[in-house]
């Protein structure tokens, strides 16, 4: 096993929807998506934002697209123009999301190239 | 196949992309979104002021200088810009026209505000979508509130030949939507192909965040930034759809880039509610179609809710904010210490805030504790205070104790160059739900 960020398989975009971020993580190899489904829960998602994500973590899943689609409740300081934050619609938590850590098996590594 | 073409992704957007998506490649429909959640209250403010504003200049602006482009190629535009005076936009565009003959559809009905009273006293509560309170909470403080109509409305203007359609609120979907069932003729309850046509929408939206724009994958290598090439829908009737772009322009459009936009400010992917339908995300296929063209089959649907939303926007306080810029050494340290002197003396003052805020923009402004501890030599350190109060006295106080940090607090300070902060009222957002039944779309035509 080996543990990387995901920044090393896997692409996200953020935004807002009121006080709610969402965070869609996406697959960059399909041979990539199991891994993310089973690594990225969203009680580890909820763990990784501490001290951002004052609410619930949701997840869903797109595995059409290989991706995953979190939304992270209460993490906007109350979101749109209430907010104080620099960052007031979550549009950087897309990279936030890919500092977070998983195991994997070494093989998927080096057996799978990155699609772009 | 018809061509559909985004050349504004939001009120700020790039002036000249309209301009070069009518004029580099072929088209047949422009559309352009320049609403964003909090402008429909600024445009009831300027109307206030005066009668014939409450709309976006900017999409006058661009009929003028694109009005031979427009009726020579005889592009049809689609634009939200009608704010909360879509008949004066008309008026203005038809004289920035400046050509005889050309029909504009107007689609108002959106604008609820002198209803609204009428509606809570009928028992329709348009309670907080995310909070559940009743709107009669924050009543007295409303701006504006109006009412997001679909594609349909656009579609009947189009169907009754006009080439340029002002819209008031309206779902930036909605805007693709429209041409599309104008033109293919799909029935209000092929849920399919609608949700097709508002998945299409939804991808091309956000301009050019679908051509390469803020896309994470590879980044440094996406071609031309500079002259970046806004999204085109090239749309078959059958529902599928190729994402593509005029040829020449900058940017990229790959499986990847299109799949970051598709995520974009999404919920619950099997349930993207519109007025049109309820838009099913997992079952889009995706497939590079040859360079810059990403085709989508497969998409389904559902039928539409009988609600129509509704953002209604209202006074909420006020805030500022205002920054100090520390340098090396010790850079980090010496924010922290300012910050800590500056609380310290707002406490002397008795002054209360809502919400007070800092942050050190250099360290952990973005990604808070994700960011961990900075470099010890780290170069520079912005500090940014925020403040928040119902009150606005307190908030007013608050921009004068910034400034004097430069010269009596910690060292190598500077970056006081604009003055004080400057006081900001807050104008909130309501999202909230109204039965269709209440309300309904009114297209009108006119002749230039």
């Amino acid at each position: 096993m080996a543990r990387i960020q995901l920044r090393r398989i896997a692409h996200a975009r953020s935004g807002d929807k009121g006080d709610t971020a969402n965070v869609g993580l996406i697959a960059l190899n399909p041979a990539f998506y199991p891994a993310l489904a089973r690594e990225v829960t969203a009680g580890r998602v909820k763990q990784h934002f501490a001290g951002i994500c004052l609410g619930n973590v949701e997840r869903f899943e797109l595995p059409n697209i290989g991706a995953l689609n979190f939304l992270l409740h209460e993490s906007l300081d109350g979101g749109g123009t209430l907010s104080l934050k620099t960052d007031a619609q979550g549009k950087t938590y897309s990279a936030a999301l890919l500092r977070m850590e998983i195991d994997v098996p070494d093989a998927l590594l080096s057996e799978t190239s990155v699609s772009r | 196949m018809i061509r559909i073409a985004n050349g504004q992704g939001f009120w700020g957007d790039s002036l000249e992309a309209p301009l070069e998506q009518l004029r580099r490649g072929p088209l047949d429909y422009l559309t352009l979104d320049y609403l964003a959640e909090i402008t429909m209250s600024i445009l009831q403010k300027q109307r206030s002021r005066d009668p014939r504003a409450g709309y976006a200049r900017d999409f006058v602006e661009m009929v003028g200088r694109g009005a031979s482009d427009i009726v020579e190629r005889n592009v049809r535009v689609v634009a939200n810009a009608g704010g909360v005076n879509p008949e004066s936009c008309r008026e203005a565009a038809a004289k920035a026209l400046h050509r005889a003959g050309v029909k504009i559809g107007v689609v108002a009905g959106d604008d609820i505000l002198a209803c609204l009273d009428a509606l809570l006293n009928r028992g329709v509560e348009m309670r907080n979508l995310d909070t559940g309170e009743p709107l009669s909470t924050i009543r007295s403080r409303v701006q504006s509130a109006n009412v997001y109509f679909g594609g349909a409305g656009i579609a009947e203007a189009l169907d009754q030949g006009a080439q340029i359609v002002v819209t008031g609120r309206c779902t930036d979907t909605g805007l693709v939507l429209g041409p599309m069932m104008h033109e293919f003729g799909w029935a209000k309850n092929d849920w399919d192909k609608l949700a097709a046509g508002t998945i299409a929408g939804h991808t091309v939206e956000c301009g050019a965040q679908c051509t390469g724009g803020n896309c994470q994958v590879d980044w440094q290598s996406i071609p031309d930034y500079a002259d970046i090439g806004y999204p085109i829908v090239a749309a078959a009737p059958d529902g599928t759809f190729v994402i593509t772009k005029h040829p020449g322009t900058g940017g990229r459009i790959t499986v990847a880039s299109v799949k970051e936009q598709l995520l974009y400010e999404l919920g619950d992917p099997h349930c993207y509610i519109t007025p049109d339908c309820v838009a099913d995300f997992t079952t889009i296929q995706l497939a590079q179609a040859g360079e810059n063209r990403v085709r989508f089959s497969g998409i389904k649907g559902r039928p539409a809710t009988d609600m129509y939303k509704v953002s209604i926007s209202y006074s909420a306080g006020y805030k500022a904010v205002g920054t100090l810029v520390y340098a090396w050494p010790d850079a980090y340290a010496k924010a922290k210490a300012a910050d800590a002197i500056l609380r310290q003396r707002l406490d002397r003052l008795g002054l209360r805030f809502d919400s007070l805020r800092s942050e050190f923009a250099g360290v952990n402004a973005c990604h808070g504790p994700l960011a961990g501890e900075p470099s010890p030599d780290i170069a520079e350190v912005v500090l940014r205070v925020a403040v928040r109060s119902e009150d606005p006295k307190p908030v007013e106080r608050f921009t004068k104790e910034l400034a004097p940090l430069a010269l009596n607090g910690p060292p190598t300070v500077t970056g006081l160059g604009s003055g004080r902060p400057k006081v900001e009222e807050i104008v909130a957002y309501w999202p909230a739900l109204i039965p269709k039944s209440e309300v309904a779309p009114q297209i009108s035509i006119r002749e230039t």
